[in-house]
């Protein structure tokens, strides 16, 4: 059952004529690794960010289309029908967002990963404990920092950092997580560290991935899309799409032909 | 030939820069001389009505110090709004308005907080100083928040907003905090300006040889009172004026610094 499911769905940038996405269909299943390829301006992370609205940041922005979130009670709704306040906070929380370069707040390690709990609603302060443990433990970072919570996460080099803030979306128990090139800011260790991670983690969240690196995305995805210049090229399993892709251009990007 | 040229330049710049410091060495070398000559500690403990400043330190402090209360927050909130909320022709058109505002001479704002505050309540005061200075500070502020803020990271909002937080919730959380020692240093260097400032005061708050703190009335100035003292006749109000000029250099001085300090410490 995909969590998320995205059915024709157009975006245009504002003041741009002609649309960035066209017509994209494309299912994110649970617990699977979802990784969105493709050469830089294919609108692979507009894509990836209209998932949680984000580009709502910004004023303008025109959405066509369906995109459907399912929740734990399969209830499905329409992710770009939401409006009020309440519920772009309750989208957010379901769906949780790691950056490419890493974004730490500025304050201390254990105020970060509480602060999408405290924006939750969580008060007790002893629950508060339990789930930044919980957290930081799930994201391979407690050992490093347990002796130093309180101190600045500015002080973290910037593999931990962006462990740091998968972490922080983790806290607030999410069904999906995005990622938007995590690792090009990171060192090959970091990267390394953060890719088993991201495997870790799809026993508990579905996980889409944007990423540059291909050697990235056969090794970490179940599915993998291509895009091009707005279009989905092809959608299917990663094996299929790297050792038998059915579309020319797929092939050509994959074996280095052009990207 | 060309190994020539470049010499004759870097002698003129070296030239220039020295004649700058020689002037600003000269200015500070007498101070200090006039200033430390003229100096005691019971300045601090007399007001000017028998000899000593005291008044006129707490008065310019309490001066500043209320023009902060209003200018701070004013400032602070008019550039969160040009940076986080304002779009397009209204943030410009408030950005550049403060511009000029920064560029008014101090006198012209003396004169207008004349107009609109000391004549129509009927007499100088020092809310009326205070407002002067609060005008002075107010630009300052604005252009510090509103640069210190564009420099915070898009991606830093977004990671705020991606967790669900609301956008004033991740700009009193996490922007400020994260443009806070940026900010800081500039607030504090407006304070130093604005504790220097002797023109918006001088028909605003005027000054007074006692020692106050009623509001409603003509206020005690160090700066006002400098330049009263120094056309004074008398010899002895010239020295109090070196002395007065002194002890707000340093006071300036201090200030200045620590907003250096404040910057080197945190990068």
């Amino acid at each position: 059952m995909p969590v998320l499911n995205i059915k024709k769905f157009s975006f245009t940038y504002p003041g741009v004529e002609h649309p960035s996405l066209k017509n994209i269909d494309l299912p994110i299943y649970r617990n699977k690794i979802t990784a969105l390829i493709g050469p830089s301006g294919c609108g692979k992370s507009t894509l990836l960010r209209s998932m949680n609205r984000i580009h709502d940041l910004y004023p303008g922005n025109k959405y066509e289309g369906k995109i459907e979130f399912r929740d734990v009670d399969e209830k499905i709704s329409n992710i770009l029908e939401i409006k009020k306040e309440n519920e772009f906070i309750e989208l957010r929380q379901n769906i949780g967002m790691i950056f490419q370069k890493p974004t730490p707040f500025p304050m201390s390690i254990f105020d970060n990963v509480a602060y999408g709990l405290k924006i939750a609603g969580v008060k007790n302060k002893a629950e508060l404990r339990d789930r930044v443990e919980i957290a930081l433990k799930g994201s391979a970072l407690w050992n490093e920092v347990s002796d130093r919570l309180d101190k600045s996460a500015m002080g973290l080099s910037g593999g931990q950092q962006q462990r740091l803030c998968i972490a922080r979306a983790v806290a607030v128990k999410p069904a999906v997580l995005l990622f938007d090139e995590p690792t090009s800011a990171l060192d090959p260790i970091s990267t390394g560290a953060i890719e088993e991670l991201i495997v870790e983690l799809k026993k508990d969240v579905s996980i889409a991935i944007v990423t540059h690196n291909m050697q990235q995305a056969s090794r970490i995805s179940d599915y993998t899309a291509f895009m091009y210049l707005g279009d989905l090229v092809e959608y299917d399993k990663t094996e299929n799409i790297f050792l038998n892709p059915k579309e020319k251009k797929t092939e050509d990007y994959i074996t280095g032909r052009f990207g | 030939m060309r190994l020539f040229i470049n010499k004759i330049f870097l002698g003129l710049s070296v030239l220039s820069a020295l004649i700058g410091l020689a002037f600003l060495s000269w200015i500070l070398i007498t101070l200090f001389v006039k200033g430390l000559g003229s100096f005691h500690f019971s300045l601090f403990l007399n007001d000017l009505i028998d000899g000593g400043l005291r008044n006129l330190i707490v008065g310019q402090m309490i001066l500043a110090g209320l023009a902060s209360v209003i200018g701070i927050p004013l400032g602070m909130a008019a550039g969160i709004y040009i940076q986080e909320y304002g779009r397009g022709k209204y943030a410009n058109l408030i950005r550049d308005l403060s511009d000029i505002m920064m560029s008014a001479p101090s006198i012209v704002i003396g004169a207008f907080v004349y107009a609109v505050v000391v004549v129509p309540s009927g007499g100088t005061s020092g809310f009326a100083g205070a407002i002067a200075l609060a005008i002075m500070m107010i630009p300052v502020v604005i252009n510090t928040t509103d640069n210190m803020l564009s420099l915070v990271p898009r991606e830093l909002r977004e990671a705020g907003i991606a967790l669900g937080a609301s956008k004033y919730k991740v700009i009193i959380d996490i922007v400020i905090k994260a443009a806070k020692v940026g900010i800081m240093t500039g607030i504090l260097l407006a304070f130093a300006r604005i504790i220097g400032e002797t023109a918006p005061l001088l028909f605003t708050s005027e000054t007074s040889n006692y020692f106050s703190l009623d509001l409603t009335e003509s206020f005690p100035s160090l700066t006002v009172s400098i330049y009263d003292l120094a056309n004074d006749p008398e010899a002895s109000s010239r020295d109090l004026a070196w002395a007065a000029s002194f002890i707000l250099t340093v006071l300036v001085l201090i200030i200045n610094l620590s907003g250096r300090f404040i910057t080197r410490n945190k990068k």
